[in-house]
C-alpha cells in the first residue's frame, strides 16, 4: 500500500551493504586466489617439476567434479539450505549412464550427459518438493537422500562393476584430451560455474536466492516465491550432481556402486572455505569454486613435497577452520565499518 | 504455565514459529511421536518374528546390541547438542582419533589404562575446541564440525598412517557379552548413560536450560542462563564420550585404525533425528532416542537375518528418517491448508474484486 514511500528508504541501505558484501566477495575471492598462488609458488621452488602444465593439468582435473558439486551446493547453500544428498546423486547418475552404455553402447555423447542430468534434477526435484511443500528442513531430507538414493544404487549394482571397455572412447575422450592445454573436463566445469555465477548476479531468480538465504520470511513478505526459487534451488544442484556422475564415468570410465560416497562433506567444506556463509545469503559460486581448487592444489603439493598424503585432510580441516574464523573476523570488522559510516551520512 | 495459552495453538499448528511454541504442547507431540516408535518397534518385532525364527532368541539381543551399541552411546551426547540448537559432526572423527591414540599409545607400550586416559583427554581437548569455536568466536557448529572432522579424521591419519594396532589385553576386550547374560557391553554402557543422560535433561536445571536455550537463545540468556557456558560443557563432554567410544571400539574389534568408524557421524545424527528430536532445537527426549536405537537395532538385525544387505538397509534407514519428519511436519501442513482453505472462502474475496 505504501510502498511509494517506503521504497527509497529501504533501497538505500539495501544498495550499500549489497556494494559492501560484493566487495567483501571479490576479496575473499582474491584471498583465495592469492593462497593458490602462495602455495603453488611455494611447492614450486621445493620440487621445480610441479610448475608443469603437467601438473596444473592434473589439479584442474582433479577439481573439476568438485567444482561443478560446488557450485550446485552454493546455490542450495544461499537460500539457507543444504543439499548432502550430492555424492549418492553423483553416484546413481554415474553408475545409470554406465548402465545406459552398457546397453546401448552407440548413445551419442551428448544424450549420455542429458541422461546423466536428468537424473539428478529428478533426484534434486523430489528434494525439492518434499523440502518446500512439506516444510521440513533440508538437511534432515538431503540425508535421508543420501541413503535412500546410495541404498538403491547398491540394490541395482550389488557386483556390477562398469567396466572401461563398455565405455566407448568418444565419451572417456572428455575426461583425458585437452583443448589449448585445458581439458575438456574443466572447460565444461568452467562454463557451467560462470554461468551460475553470471546467473546468480544478474537474473532476478538469482538475486531473489540470496535474500530468501538473509531473511526467508521476510522475502516470502516481499512477494518472493520462496518455495519455487528453494525447489528449483535443489533441482540445479541435482542437475550438477547428475552431470558430475556422468562426467565421472568420463573421468575414470570404471563404477561401481560406491561412486561419489562421501563427497558430500568435502563439497560442503568446499563451499565454505570459498566464503559462502553456511547459513545462506552471501558468497558466490566464483569462491566456491576457487575453494574447491584451493583443496585440491594442497592435495596435490603434498605429493609433490614429499609430504606424507596422510596430511592432506588434517590441513584441509584447519584450512576450513581458519576461513570461517576469518570471514568471521571481516564481518565484524567490516559491520563495524559501515555502522559508523552509516552515523556519519545520518550526521550530515 | 497458563491455560489460556495451551488453547492457543489447537489442533497443532506448531511447525512455524519455535518461539511460539507452548511447552505443554510441545510434550503433547513429542508424546505422540514417541508412541509412534512404540509401535513401531513392536511392529519391527513381530515383522522379526515372522520372517525369522531365530530372531526372538538370546543371540539376537547380544548381537543388536553389539552393532547398535557404540552408535547408540555418541547418540546420547549428540542429542543435548541438538535440544540446543547446535550440532556435532565431528563425532566420528573423535572416534577415529581417539581410537588411534589409543592404538598408538598401547603400541608404544604404554600400560594400557594410561592410553585410556591419554585417550579420554584428546576427546576433551577436541570438544573443548569444538566449543571454543562455536561459543567464544561464535562460528556456526555445522561449518566448525565439519572443519574439525576433516582434521580430527586426518590427524589419526597421520598417526598410524596405514598401520593397525592389536593384541590388546584379553581381560580387557568387550567382544563377548557380559558374564551370565545376553547383553553386550558397550550396549550396557549406553543403558547406564542414557538414564544418566535422561536424568540431567528432563530432571535437572540444567536439562531446562538446555532447553530453554534451544527454543530462544536471548530469551535463555536475558533469563540468566550461562548460554556460552551450557555449550562450551556440551561439546567438551561429547569429545570426552566420543573419545570414549572409541576405545570400546578399538577394544570390541582388537584393533585399532584411522579410519574407524568413517562416515558414522551422519548414522548418528539420523538416529537422533528419528527419535524426534527437532534439528531446530528445543524439543526432543532422551526415551525418544533410546526407543529409535531399539527401532533402528532391531530393524537392522532382522533385515540382516532375512539377507537383505547393509547397503539395502540403508534405504529403510532413510525412509524412516524421512517419515520421522514427515509425518509430525505432516499434521502441521494439513492444518495450515484447511486454514487457508477457510481462509479463502471468507477472505480472500474481497482484495481480489479491488485490482480490475
Amino acid at each position: 500500500m505504501n510502498a511509494a514511500a517506503g521504497a527509497p528508504v529501504r533501497i538505500a541501505p539495501a544498495v550499500r551493504s549489497h556494494r559492501l558484501a560484493e566487495t567483501l566477495a571479490r576479496f575473499r575471492g582474491l584471498a583465495i586466489a592469492a593462497v593458490i598462488l602462495i602455495v603453488f609458488g611455494a611447492t614450486s621452488i621445493k620440487n621445480p617439476s610441479f610448475a608443469h602444465s603437467t601438473s596444473i593439468q592434473e589439479i584442474l582435473t582433479g577439481a573439476a567434479l568438485f567444482i561443478l558439486l560446488a557450485v550446485g551446493e552454493t546455490v542450495v547453500i544461499v537460500t539457507r539450505n543444504v543439499d548432502l544428498s550430492v555424492g549418492s546423486t553423483l553416484g546413481l547418475s554415474a553408475f545409470e549412464v554406465g548402465q545406459l552404455y552398457t546397453h546401448h553402447p552407440h548413445t551419442s555423447v551428448a544424450v549420455a550427459l542429458l541422461v546423466g542430468i536428468a537424473i539428478g534434477a529428478a533426484c534434486g526435484a523430489v528434494i525439492g518438493l518434499i523440502t518446500t511443500v512439506a516444510r521440513v528442513p533440508s538437511l534432515v531430507v538431503t540425508l535421508a537422500a543420501l541413503y535412500i538414493i546410495r541404498g538403491y544404487v547398491n540394490v541395482i549394482g550389488s557386483g556390477i562393476q562398469i567396466e572401461p571397455s563398455s565405455v566407448p572412447t568418444s565419451f572417456q575422450s572428455i575426461g583425458y584430451s585437452s583443448i589449448l592445454g585445458v581439458p575438456w573436463l574443466f572447460v565444461i566445469v568452467i562454463a557451467v560455474a560462470l554461468v551460475a555465477a553470471y546467473g546468480m548476479r544478474t537474473f532476478r531468480a538469482g538475486r531473489e536466492l540470496y535474500a530468501i538465504g538473509s531473511n526467508p520470511e521476510a522475502a516470502a513478505l516481499a512477494g518472493i516465491p520462496v518455495a519455487r526459487r528453494v525447489f528449483g534451488a535443489f533441482v540445479i544442484s541435482g542437475a550438477l550432481a547428475g552431470l558430475g556422475g556422468a562426467l565421472f564415468l568420463a573421468e575414470y570410465a570404471t563404477v561401481d556402486a560406491t561412486g561419489g560416497s562421501g563427497y558430500e562433506l568435502l563439497v560442503v567444506a568446499a563451499v565454505v572455505v570459498g566464503g559462502v556463509a553456511i547459513f545462506g545469503g552471501s558468497g558466490n559460486v566464483i569462491g566456491a569454486a576457487l575453494g574447491a581448487i584451493l583443496l585440491q592444489v594442497i592435495n596435490q603439493s603434498l605429493v609433490a613435497v614429499r609430504v606424507s598424503p596422510f596430511w592432506d585432510s588434517a590441513i584441509a580441516g584447519a584450512l576450513l577452520l581458519a576461513a570461517i574464523a576469518f570471514d568471521r573476523l571481516l564481518s565484524t570488522r567490516a559491520t563495524r565499518a559501515m555502522r559508523a559510516k552509516g552515523g556519519a551520512t545520518y550526521v550530515e | 504455565m497458563s491455560s489460556e495459552m495451551a488453547t492457543a495453538p489447537a489442533g497443532g499448528g506448531g511447525g512455524g514459529s519455535a518461539s511460539a511454541t507452548h511447552p505443554r504442547f510441545s510434550g503433547r507431540s513429542l508424546q505422540r511421536w514417541e508412541l509412534a516408535l512404540v509401535v513401531v518397534l513392536a511392529g519391527t518385532l513381530v515383522f522379526g518374528a515372522a520372517e525369522s525364527p531365530v530372531f526372538l532368541t538370546t543371540p539376537t539381543i547380544f548381537y543388536t546390541g553389539l552393532n547398535i551399541g557404540l552408535i547408540a552411546i555418541m547418540a546420547l551426547p549428540l542429542t543435548m547438542i541438538v535440544v540446543t540448537g547446535e550440532i556435532d559432526l565431528s563425532v566420528a572423527a573423535m572416534l577415529g582419533l581417539s581410537c588411534t591414540v589409543f592404538g598408538y599409545a598401547f603400541g608404544h607400550g604404554i600400560d594400557v589404562y594410561l592410553a585410556m586416559l591419554i585417550a579420554l583427554a584428546v576427546g576433551v581437548v577436541g570438544g573443548a575446541l569444538n566449543g571454543f569455536l562455536i561459543t567464544r568466536l561464535g562460528l556456526p557448529s555445522i561449518a566448525v564440525t565439519i572443519g574439525t572432522l576433516t582434521m580430527f579424521r586426518g590427524i589419526a591419519e597421520v598417526i598410524l598412517g596405514q598401520n593397525e594396532v592389536t593384541g590388546f589385553p584379553n581381560s580387557l576386550l568387550v567382544v563377548a557379552p557380559i558374564g551370565g547374560t545376553q547383553m553386550a557391553w558397550t550396549f550396557a554402557i549406553f543403558l547406564v548413560l542414557a538414564v544418566i543422560y535422561g536424568v540431567i535433561l528432563h530432571w535437572s536445571p540444567i536439562g531446562r536450560s538446555i532447553y530453554a536455550i534451544g527454543l530462544n537463545k536471548e530469551t535463555a540468556f536475558f533469563s540468566g542462563i550461562r548460554v556460552t557456558r551450557i555449550k562450551f560443557c556440551l561439546y567438551v563432554i561429547s569429545g570426552a564420550i566420543c573419545a570414549m567410544v572409541g576405545v570400546l571400539y578399538a577394544l570390541q574389534n582388537n584393533a585399532a585404525r584411522y579410519d574407524a568408524g568413517t562416515g558414522l557421524e551422519l548414522n548418528v545424527v539420523a538416529v537422533v533425528l528419528f527419535g524426534g528430536v527437532s534439528i531446530f532445537g528445543g524439543r526432543g527426549t532422551i526415551i525418544g532416542v533410546v526407543l529409535s536405537v531399539l527401532v533402528v537395532g532391531c530393524f537392522d538385525e532382522v533385515l540382516t537375518l532375512i539377507n537383505v544387505s547393509q547397503e539395502e538397509q540403508n534405504i529403510v534407514f532413510g525412509v524412516l528418517l524421512l517419515i520421522s519428519v514427515l509425518v509430525p511436519n505432516g499434521a502441521d501442513g494439513y492444518h495450515r491448508l484447511r486454514r487457508r482453505l477457510q481462509r479463502g472462502r471468507t477472505g480472500v474475496a474481497a482484495p481480489t474484486a479491488a485490482p480490475p
